[in-house]
């Protein structure tokens, strides 16, 4: 066993404790502590908090979640395609099999979406 | 600009690929087909991919070289490990078929995401890359984060989904600080370096630097992120909530399949990668080992939940495994396999018990539910019986021959004393096992069941070819060791 190479580690562990402890200690002694109605408010991008706790006080669809997510994906997929539409005169058929199975993939997630209903806003 | 286009060649990766393709194949065809009466298509599209996949990874047998730019390694470790896990994503499928059935929730995503789950499993096998590890870790843990809060209605599945996430991405933030203070130390991710680069081992020989302080440190929180997926102690406390809110066949499958997964990442990582540096390393990994020894057999004696007394039995096994991982030699490596595969039968055997006798909304698990079962179901309870015995390590059972050769590999190695804290912690926990065996045959019956759950045909199959293996690997266990020392030949070659 070599424990001596442990002491770093060691080390290591002592310093980040003292940090978080010591900023903390330190933080407490320092800052002013003057709470306001508004500061315990939760926060909504400087919207003001309503009754519900967001806007309107209703839920949020979880739809917006769902399409934000197929955006992101499609989205990638376009930055992908830019630099591959480039370089394609050095790809030649190698890239041309590569993007193809990419898309296939989306494809295969797009119609599985599709044909589960993701797509349709209205219930 | 010339590009360097590198050479591909997907044989490294043909099981993980007919995993994916298959999977994505059979969501597809369940989305296109919709909502049918009985969709046996599903299971049986599941069953040919993992056969494929079972395919692949034979024809890979045998040879030991690096692909796809040092990334893969196509060795017998990562063939071996690669049917065993295709073997437990069968009785996955099966078990999951018959219980999905039973509880009206058959979605084709299930046999999707087991599919996608077996496919990061195998990766990690093969990974010679810490980052194809990361990767695969995450393809694995993303799909089991679903399948565990697959009962959709229930809130303890989703409760149990929630914190295996939370904590689950916590430990995984561990792992890829580590791999980040791994590059930082010796400029390498690589597990075994070669004509594409150099290793992690052979950069840092050749700095010849002799403060080895920050590799150590990244050592550890490597092994923290791959501890926590085999439930090592003391990251152990996603287990018991993840596996009693998970669905009866998910959680064997968690138990089987994530543990030989991390298990054979440790196993290249430490034995392998870092046999150099063994003697920095192992003060380490025994502490966990006899920690996890012992917290998964004392935590496991006060459990009235027959999932959560499996779930501190299977930290308790992660611990015996390591035995064989802390003796770095061939029998500690090709024991620790001949361990999991066995393990992994033994106990998706047991949950396929348990998920035929839960009931409904998979409800009955306690061990009042258990009283006087031989006498209801004689079959079911002595199934149970052979496989509880086996994990206590019981004699004419694979799981006494597992903890012979794992036990054996730390003794040859100098570590008698690991061995014998190994045979006191499966004498505490043999102890539990007994409770339950009493509680089935010594114990009345309190109340009549309004309706008997039966037993599924895929059910009953799979019961019975767990149980089969179960006695046939503790009488005749020759082969397969044989097959797990030439597996680990291949693999030292690297």
């Amino acid at each position: 066993m070599s424990l001596p190479a442990y002491l770093p580690v060691l080390f290591l562990v002592i310093l980040s404790t003292l940090f978080a402890a010591g900023s903390m200690f330190v933080a407490s002694k320092l800052s002013p502590a003057k709470w306001t109605a508004a500061k315990v408010e939760p926060y909504e991008c400087g919207i003001e908090p309503q009754e519900g706790g967001v806007p309107g006080g209703e839920r949020f669809p979880v739809k917006f979640y769902l399409l934000a997510m197929l955006f992101i994906i499609f989205d990638i997929e376009t930055v992908f395609l830019y630099p591959w539409a480039v370089a394609y005169d050095e790809l030649k058929v190698f890239g041309l099999i590569e993007m193809l199975v990419f898309v296939a993939i989306l494809v295969a997630a797009y119609v599985y979406v599709w044909r589960k209903g993701a797509l349709e806003w209205a219930e | 600009m010339p590009l360097d286009i590198p050479a591909v060649r997907l044989t490294g990766i043909a099981p993980e690929i007919a995993l994916c393709a298959t999977a994505l194949l059979l969501l597809v065809i369940d989305a296109v087909l919709g909502e049918r009466r009985n969709r046996w298509y599903l299971p049986a599209l599941a069953s040919i991919g993992l056969g494929l996949s079972i395919y692949f990874a034979t024809e890979a047998w045998g040879t030991t070289r690096l692909e796809l730019s040092g990334m893969v390694a196509v060795d017998g470790f990562a063939s071996f490990v690669k049917i065993t896990l295709a073997v437990f994503g069968l009785l996955t499928v099966w078990l999951g078929r018959d219980f999905l059935v039973r509880e009206r929730a058959e979605e084709g995503e299930f046999y999707g995401l087991v599919l996608f789950a077996v496919a990061g499993m195998m990766l990690m096998a093969g990974a010679a890359d810490l980052i194809v590890v990361f990767l695969a870790l995450e393809t694995f843990s993303l799909a089991l984060y679903v399948l565990v809060g697959f009962r959709r209605r229930s809130l303890l599945s989703q409760e149990s989904s929630m914190k295996y996430f939370l904590l689950g991405s916590f430990s995984t933030a561990f792992f890829l600080l580590g791999i980040a203070f791994v590059y930082g130390a010796v400029g390498s991710t690589n597990l075994y370096g070669g004509e594409d680069g150099p290793g992690i081992v052979s950069s840092f020989m050749a700095t010849g630097a002799s403060d080895v302080g920050l590799l150590i440190l990244a050592m550890g929180l490597l092994i923290v992120g791959l501890g926590f997926k085999v439930a090592a102690v003391p990251f152990h406390m996603w287990t018991p909530d993840a596996y009693q809110g998970a669905p009866s066949p998910v959680t064997g499958f968690m138990a089987a399949g994530s543990k030989i997964a991390g298990f054979a990442a440790l196993l290249r990582l430490l034995d392998v990668t870092l046999y150099p540096l063994r003697e920095d390393w192992r003060p380490l990994v025994i502490g966990v080992a006899v920690l996890t020894m012992v917290v998964g057999s004392v935590l496991a004696v006060v459990q009235e939940d027959v999932k959560r007394l499996l779930a501190y039995s299977s930290i308790a096994h992660a611990g015996f495994v390591f035995t064989g991982l802390i003796a770095a030699n061939d029998r500690g490596v090709s024991g620790s396999l001949f361990y999991l595969a066995t393990y992994g039968i033994t106990v998706l055997g047991a949950f396929a018990v348990v998920a035929v006798l839960s009931g409904r909304d998979d409800e009955k698990v306690t061990l009042r539910d258990y009283r006087g079962l031989f006498y209801d179901r004689p079959l079911l309870a002595g199934a149970l019986t052979l496989f509880l015995l086996s994990l206590a390590g019981v004699p004419v059972t694979s799981g006494f021959v597992a903890k012979l050769v794992v036990f054996g590999a730390a003794i040859q190695e100098g570590y008698w004393w690991l061995a014998v804290v190994g045979m006191v912690t499966s004498a505490i926990a043999a102890f539990f096992y007994l409770k339950v065996l009493v509680v089935m045959y010594m114990q009345e019956k309190e109340t009549e069941d309004a309706e008997r759950v039966r037993s599924g045909p895929l059910s009953t199959g799979v019961i019975g070819l767990a149980a089969l293996a179960t006695i046939v690997l503790g009488l005749y266990w020759g082969p397969l060791i044989d097959v797990a020392e030439r597996a680990t030949l291949f693999f030292a070659g690297g």
